[in-house]
């Protein structure tokens, strides 16, 4: 419990030191100024040691680290928090969490490594970083839905700030268009929260299960005695008990689990970005600083999708599986969109944001692939590479973000038709970001394209039509970055402005640089290093779900069997207007069950 | 000969009721006394500075009205002065939180300099005068009383409304809101007649009984005088809840009053109108348990005291209750035990379930004007707060922006009452969680509105102006104040982890809850809309914070030569340390509310 709090909480304490750290005077000794490097130093010590501490902790430590072969929650635990809701501040870590935090943690560092372009209130600046990699943190440990719900809105005012205050010139409108978007999808979050809440009943689940739950420390073992002892339902906010209540009981009907999920699929595509509520990310993006548009593209985006399989899946099967065409759709509307928009852009950072919405259209696409197999294995694929996807996206649109930062701290502008020759200006710089633009369009080798590999092939089985499609946006992704380097590196000489400032990376940048190249490369060379710790994991999740699929689907079959059955008896009874109102339910369920059976 | 010996038992009953009543009363008294004073002082010099006298007043209010005897276990459900006053955890809360909001508005005022010693006296009477009012809107259990309580409480603020004198825009904002006020109370008045008229009896638990017997057998006449009248006592409400259609007047008071005066009628006046619904909408729409006559049969002590004042049949009846309740199971006992089977005895043991029988039958009875409160709130709350969120974008004054601000989370509020209703008489304890959600935002709104006037008093004591383009870039000269308000505004919007989004998600929750154990779909519209308005109220509260943090400083504006005063800094973050910590120790809230509504639904 202290060690998961310790790696959440970190932050924040760091945030704090830094609220308290004197300013110094300048050199008139009139005025109070800020200490850049001694504040940006501090932050960055935070962020080392987090990141230390996880990684320690996680891999290292004999009693804490992660095993890869157990595919339930490790280092779990719960505390009860406001029993007046059953609300529990209750965190572990798992195969699909394990990755994303190294990944939160790890770009958090090269962001504040990137950070030393911040020149004005670097104090405010630090303090809201660091209150952002919290609220990040939490998103991916929390077990308890109200504070998974917490920590996803905690990121919100953080990230408003820095885009508005510390963004360029359209700063307040991006901001404020970034915060209505994630605001609306959560209320509607926070709607379907309630209603899953109120229609969870622990009092349902298997003793068994809640026993296995509780020994986990997953629940507090006070919540299995007032189940116990309950006379009414006992609800529940533990994601883990509610997707076992999903998939072992029916206290979510069909319908319920079809709402829900609708609403939470809605929160989380507004975070991924999807069609059609991405518009807010290319105008985050292009005002966003270098650093903040790091962690927007590396981490924030992947709490998205993060939700999408930690919540909409498990908890709401039902609408997971009915829906299924939607979110597949969707995925590759957004692959096929974000490919074409990139192409039209002549914004160098336009593209490279474009370019993120597409590539976040194999996560919806690899997790949406569900239903229409035979075998969960495909599944399995799509699901591994969407992981895969979100981790080597991480690293590389940190990147390549990274580089756009380092050409516009130097020419401030980012026209792509006033570049070109700085391959002969910058030789290192662009031996860096070629390297990070082709683990973006997915070369083999470079980190992008293991999940894309898996993610294509995944969609296979479930619309060969769909799969034609997403395989073909490879050719437009390799065309907008090609012509993107072409554009700003090759070409005979740089004839924009400020041609007099452009001088070669320095080390702070070259390392950053070199760092998440070097990331790209052994994540596309060694892809099991990753792999290993979501295997046992995913393998679990796509086990159980089709269980319950198997099960819902024989439901489905007998409910219509039963009432054609109870059809023809009432044609035999001559009741004519009871035969009416069956047949119309006949009606309704068989074109349910149809589409299942289309699917199959 | 038998008249006398009656009246003389009249006499005496009262007496007992009087004593026992007053005791339950301190706070009021305290009250009562403070004004008094003051307006004593005020006859013989002005010169006197009345603060510290006023504190105590307020502190002693807070002692006696003793927010610690809620989570003694003890509280009981007690009328007071013949049943004009009831006296239980509601009323307890309610007159805590007002009183603690005295306390905390008294020395906000002392440090923002409104009232100087000179209008100290009439100030203070006034305020203690209104609060006087609000605690006995709290705890009314009679109409007679709800009006008289809102008068009180309205009167003394529209004099406040006017408090800086000279101003041309005070004394309008006064005299607009006087005549709404006026207005306002006649309607609701005349709603309260006919509600009598039909009734019999204003007395709430009374009147519950017998709407109960008159509504199966009503006609459409009646029905609709019925309806009619309910809408007319909500009027009255609305108009103190600053409801639309009833809330043209709190923009222009807003506009016009101080800063000070402001935050004393969004919080405290809020907050008692609030509870008052509560009282009216359960009391009405259900029959407590200690109202219904047990069938005649049972004993013969209880027909000793048909003496016909309600107050001590109360008082009796609570009696029988527990002298029952202690005797079961000795008799059970003794059941058991004797081969006799005492006739009597097996009757009284029986005794308990035949009034909840009865009163399930009323309850059942009046199901209609539950859902008629039911969707009569509803409509009330969706309109107040989505109307209060759009207005609110054009206001470029922040008081206005305020003013607009405090309609819609009134009508956020009143969305609790809703499926109280709903699960009133089939979930009474989903019905009191509603309840109890309502509680838990008043305490949240409390502490934030406060705060959020506090800091305006304190800007105006600074730049001299409540324009919001003239607070552009204060981040650098004030942070303090700038950073509070940012969280307040946050707090206000309803994001976690800052306290204003666990009251509101306390009343979602009861919404929720609503909709999926009853299926009433104007629930979930009232959830929808909810949601929805939450989103769309961001945008104006950022607007301010955008100003504030992102714009350029004014130059007509110099707010770098005073510096910000250390009382002022202690009591802004004072304010603010519960919007951002209470999310750690919330269950001290919602224990609180929790208490503070068990056994209100009997």
């Amino acid at each position: 419990m202290l060690l998961i709090s310790l790696i959440v909480f970190l932050p924040t304490l760091g945030a704090l030191c830094i609220a308290f750290m004197p300013s110094k005077k300048d050199e008139d000794g009139v005025n109070e100024k800020e200490n850049q490097n001694m504040l940006l130093g501090a932050t960055l010590a935070f962020g080392i040691i987090t990141f230390l501490v996880t990684l320690g902790a996680f891999l290292f430590s004999s009693d804490t680290a992660f095993d890869a072969a157990a595919s339930s929650m490790q280092n779990a635990f719960s505390a009860e928090w406001i029993p007046s809701f059953n609300i529990a501040y209750a965190m572990g870590i798992d195969g699909i969490s394990f990755p994303l935090i190294l990944l939160t943690t790890g770009v958090s560092i090269l962001a504040i490594l990137a950070s030393w372009s911040i020149k004005k209130h670097v104090k405010a600046y630090c303090i809201l970083f660091l209150l952002l990699e919290t609220g990040m943190i939490g998103v991916f440990l929390a077990l308890d839905f109200f504070l998974f719900y917490v920590f996803w809105e905690v990121m919100l005012l953080p990230m408003y700030f820095l885009i508005g205050i510390w963004g360029g010139p359209r700063r307040e409108y991006a901001a404020i268009k970034f915060f209505l978007y994630t605001l609306l999808g959560s209320v509607l979050m926070l709607i379907a929260i309630l209603m899953i809440y109120f229609n969870s009943d622990l009092t349902l689940l298997d003793p068994a299960i809640l026993t296995t739950l509780t020994n986990d420390h997953i629940i507090t073992a006070g919540v299995a005695d007032t189940v116990a002892q309950a006379t009414g339902p006992v609800h529940t906010f533990n994601l883990i008990a509610l997707a076992e209540l999903a998939q072992t009981t029916d206290c979510f009907s069909a319908e319920l689990q079809w709402w829900c999920f609708l609403l939470l699929f809605i929160g989380f595509i507004v975070k991924v970005p999807s069609i059609p509520v991405h518009t807010w990310l290319p105008d985050a993006h292009v005002e966003a600083p270098t650093p903040i548009s790091m962690i927007l593209a590396g981490v924030l985006l992947k709490m998205g999708g993060y939700g999408i399989i930690r919540i909409c899946y498990p908890i709401c099967p039902a609408g997971g599986l009915e829906l299924s065409y939607v979110v597949v759709g969707l995925g590759v509307g957004s692959m096929v969109y974000g490919a074409f928009a990139a192409l039209a852009q002549t914004d160098f950072k336009r593209v490279v944001a474009y370019s993120s919405v597409s590539h976040m259209g194999y996560v919806v696409v690899g997790f949406g692939v569900w239903s229409m197999m035979g075998n969960g294995d495909y599944w399995k694929m799509g699901i591994t590479g969407a992981m895969y996807q979100m981790i080597g996206h991480g690293i590389s649109s940190a990147g390549m973000f990274f580089m756009v930062g380092i050409i516009y701290d130097r020419v401030h502008h980012r026209n792509l038709n006033e570049f070109g020759g700085l391959y002969g200006l910058m030789p290192k710089y662009t031996a860096l970001a070629m390297g990070l633009f082709f683990a973006g369009l997915g070369l083999p080798g470079l980190c992008g394209f293991i999940g894309e590999v898996l993610v294509v092939l995944s969609v296979w089985r479930f619309s060969p039509l769909l799969a034609i499609i997403s395989a073909s946006v490879v050719i437009f992704t390799a065309g907008y970055i090609l012509w993107t380097l072409q554009r700003v590196y090759l070409g005979p000489e740089y004839t924009g402005p400020h041609a007099e400032e452009i001088k070669p990376v320095n080390s702070r940048e070259f390392s950053t640089g070199a760092i998440l190249l070097a990331l790209a490369i052994f994540f596309g060379v060694f892809p099991n290093t990753l792999i290993q710790y979501m295997d046992a994991t995913v393998d679990q999740q796509v086990t159980s779900l089709n269980e319950w699929r198997v099960g819902y689907e024989n439901a489905l079959a007998q409910a219509e069997e039963a009432d054609e059955s109870q059809v023809e008896a009432d044609d035999e009874g001559d009741d004519a207007e009871e035969g009416e109102a069956h047949s119309e339910g006949e009606t309704a369920d068989s074109s349910t069950s149809s589409d299942i059976a289309l699917s199959n | 000969m038998e008249s006398t010996t009656d009246f003389y038992q009249l006499i005496d009953a009262l007496k007992a009721d009087s004593a026992n009543s007053l005791g339950l009363f301190m706070p009021e008294i305290t009250l009562c006394v403070f004004i008094t004073l003051f307006l004593a002082v005020r006859l013989i010099t002005n010169r006197i500075d009345l603060f510290w006298v006023a504190l105590t007043g307020a502190v002693v209010g807070l002692i006696s009205s003793n927010p610690l005897q809620l989570f003694g276990g003890s509280l009981q459900s007690e009328e007071l002065f013949t049943g004009l006053l009831v006296h239980d955890g509601l009323t307890v809360a309610i007159r805590s939180i007002l009183m603690l909001f005295l306390v905390l508005f008294l020395i906000f005022t002392k440090i923002s300099g409104v009232p100087d010693k000179e209008d100290g006296a009439d100030v203070y009477s006034l305020v203690f005068g209104s609060t006087l009012g609000m605690c006995l809107m709290a705890s009314a259990n009679h109409l007679l009383i709800v009006f008289m309580a809102i008068e009180m409480a309205g009167v003394p603020s529209y004099v406040l409304a006017g408090l800086i004198k000279g101003r041309k825009r005070g004394s309008e904002s006064a005299l607009k809101y006087a005549i709404y006020g006026a207005g306002a109370a006649g309607v609701m008045l005349y709603g309260i007649s006919l509600l009598v008229g039909l009734a019999g009896t204003a007395h709430l638990p009374t009147m519950a009984l017998s709407l109960a017997e008159i509504i199966p057998a009503a006609g459409l006449g009646e029905q609709a005088v019925l309806c009619l009248a309910a809408v007319m006592v909500a009027v009255g409400i609305a108009f103190k809840l600053s409801a639309v259609p009833f809330h043209f007047w709190a923009p222009d008071v807003f506009h016009g009053a101080c800063a000070e005066v402001n935050a004393f009628l969004s919080v405290a006046s809020k907050a008692a109108a609030l509870a008052l619904l509560l009282r009216l909408a359960v009391g009405l729409g259900s029959v407590p348990l200690n109202q219904i006559e047990p069938p005649q049969t049972i004993s013969v002590q209880q027909e000793t005291i048909q003496s016909g004042l309600s107050a001590t049949q109360m008082v009796t009846f609570e009696r029988d209750d527990v002298d029952v309740k202690s005797s079961t199971p000795v008799e059970k006992v003794a059941v058991e035990e004797s081969t006799h089977a005492d006739q009597e005895i097996a009757e009284t043991m029986v005794e308990v379930d035949p009034r909840i029988e009865i009163k399930q039958v009323h309850d059942e009875a009046l199901t209609p004007v539950r859902n008629f409160i039911s969707l009569l709130v509803a409509f009330f709350a969706v309109v107040t707060a989505t109307f209060g969120n759009l207005a609110a974008y054009g206001q470029k004054n922040i008081k206005r922006l305020l003013a607009y601000s405090t309609i819609a989370h009134a009508g956020y509020m009143m969305m609790a009452i809703s499926p109280l209703m709903v699960m009133l008489g089939t979930n009474n304890q989903a019905a009191e969680e509603a309840a109890s959600a309502l509680i838990q935002y008043i305490v949240v709104y409390t502490f934030l509105n406060l705060g959020a006037f506090a800091i305006i008093a304190f800007l105006r004591n600074y730049v001299g102006s409540e324009e919001i383009e003239d607070y552009s870039g204060m981040v650098k000269s004030r942070p303090v104040l700038v950073i509070s308000l940012a969280l307040i505004f946050f707090s206000l919007v309803g994001l976690p982890p800052l306290s204003g989004f666990l009251g509101k998600f306390a009343i979602f929750a009861s919404l929720a809850d609503g909709y999926s154990s009853a299926g009433s779909s104007a629930l979930l519209i009232l959830l929808l809309a909810g949601g929805i308005n939450t989103a769309i109220s961001l945008f104006y509260y950022l607007g301010v914070i955008k100003t504030m943090v992102m714009g350029e400083p004014n130059d007509e504006h110099h707010f770098g030569d005073r510096p910000v005063g250390k009382l002022e800094m202690a009591y802004i973050v004072l304010v603010t340390i519960p919007t951002v910590f209470l999310i750690v120790c919330w269950q001290w809230v919602a224990g609180f509310a929790d208490e503070a509504v068990k056994n209100f639904i009997s």
